[in-house]
């Protein structure tokens, strides 16, 4: 169970930082041990998940927070990437997007993406998803052993 | 037969229908009750076992004009059909595979949660043995599913 005292990883792939900031600070509050790992776009995002360049000795994430409109990569891609490598499919993706199309919605549920948020547009609201995320994500679900 | 889908509140949202998997009757019911008292309105359709979590969802018998839920609660240990072969199942049809699945069961092994993640569960919640804290986990649980994510309707 997270919370315990381990570590626990966190990849958050964000392109906008004021976005990224909200998310990365409800990450951190209730667990010291909460390591936030954050690139802003798909292609660092694979790097990153394949130990590629300058992620050589990157650890593995045991969670990924996953926006869908990235630059160069874009965020669906790297999530279709993710569910089809065997040593990361396992590991939860979290999408969370500006995108309100129904099709994003769905696509990325049969993509086996673990939940869809869509981005509030005030700040206090976002504030409170991102402590809802962490409450799911980081004290209430097992996560999976990261497969090395 | 298409399937009947969430229908609406008052407000002009859908009541969020929830399939809840679980043979052991005071879970449910406790699971129901905390479900239902999260500040959402909700539908909670409670199975068995195995074989009829996969007739509920395909329609099948008696349950030909059951409603699609937007979100599957799964207890693993079931009779008839075990809650990880559900999964899996669930997780191969090109149309169920959509319906998020959260895991509810008494098991915390690591196997069991690196085989549900394999499967693509959802998530994975560990049953707290204690009643408050089962009510309180629900609870939270219940918020971050019908309040926070978005589910598919289709």
């Amino acid at each position: 169970m997270p919370g315990t005292g381990n570590s626990c990883e966190v990849l958050v792939v964000e392109d906008l930082w004021s976005d990224a900031r909200i998310t990365i600070d409800a990450l951190k509050k209730r667990n010291v041990f909460t390591h936030i790992h954050h690139v802003e776009d798909g292609e660092k995002a694979l790097a990153y998940l394949r130990r590629q360049g300058e992620y050589a000795a990157a650890p593995r994430p045991d969670l990924i927070l996953l926006d869908l409109n990235l630059p160069k990569i874009d965020g669906r891609e790297v999530l279709e990437e993710v569910k089809r490598d065997r040593q990361l499919r396992r590991i939860p993706v979290v999408i969370i997007t500006s995108s309100r199309a129904e099709e994003d919605l769905v696509n990325t549920y049969d993509l086996h993406a673990n939940c869809y948020i869509t981005k509030p547009d005030r700040f206090e609201e976002y504030t409170r998803v991102a402590e809802s995320i962490e409450d799911f994500w980081l004290h209430l679900s097992e996560l999976p052993d990261t497969a090395e | 037969m298409r399937p009947q889908r969430d229908t609406t509140m008052q407000s002009g949202k859908r009541i969020p229908e929830i399939l809840l998997v679980e043979d052991n009757a005071a879970d449910a019911r406790l699971t129901t009750d905390a479900l239902k008292s999260g500040g959402v309105e909700t539908r909670v359709h409670h199975v068995l076992d195995g074989e009829q979590a996969l007739a509920y969802l395909r329609n099948q018998g008696e349950y030909a004009t059951a409603m699609r839920p937007s979100l599957i609660l799964l207890d693993l240990n079931l009779p008839k059909i075990d809650g990880r072969e559900v999964l899996a199942e669930l997780k191969r049809d090109a149309q169920l595979r959509r319906i998020p699945v959260v895991i509810l069961t008494s098991s915390g092994e690591r196997a069991d949660v690196n085989r549900c993640y394999e499967l693509q569960a959802n998530g994975y919640i560990v049953k707290p043995l204690g009643h408050r804290e089962f009510v309180e986990r629900i609870q939270r649980v219940g918020h971050f599913w019908l309040s926070v994510v978005n589910r598919p309707t289709t």
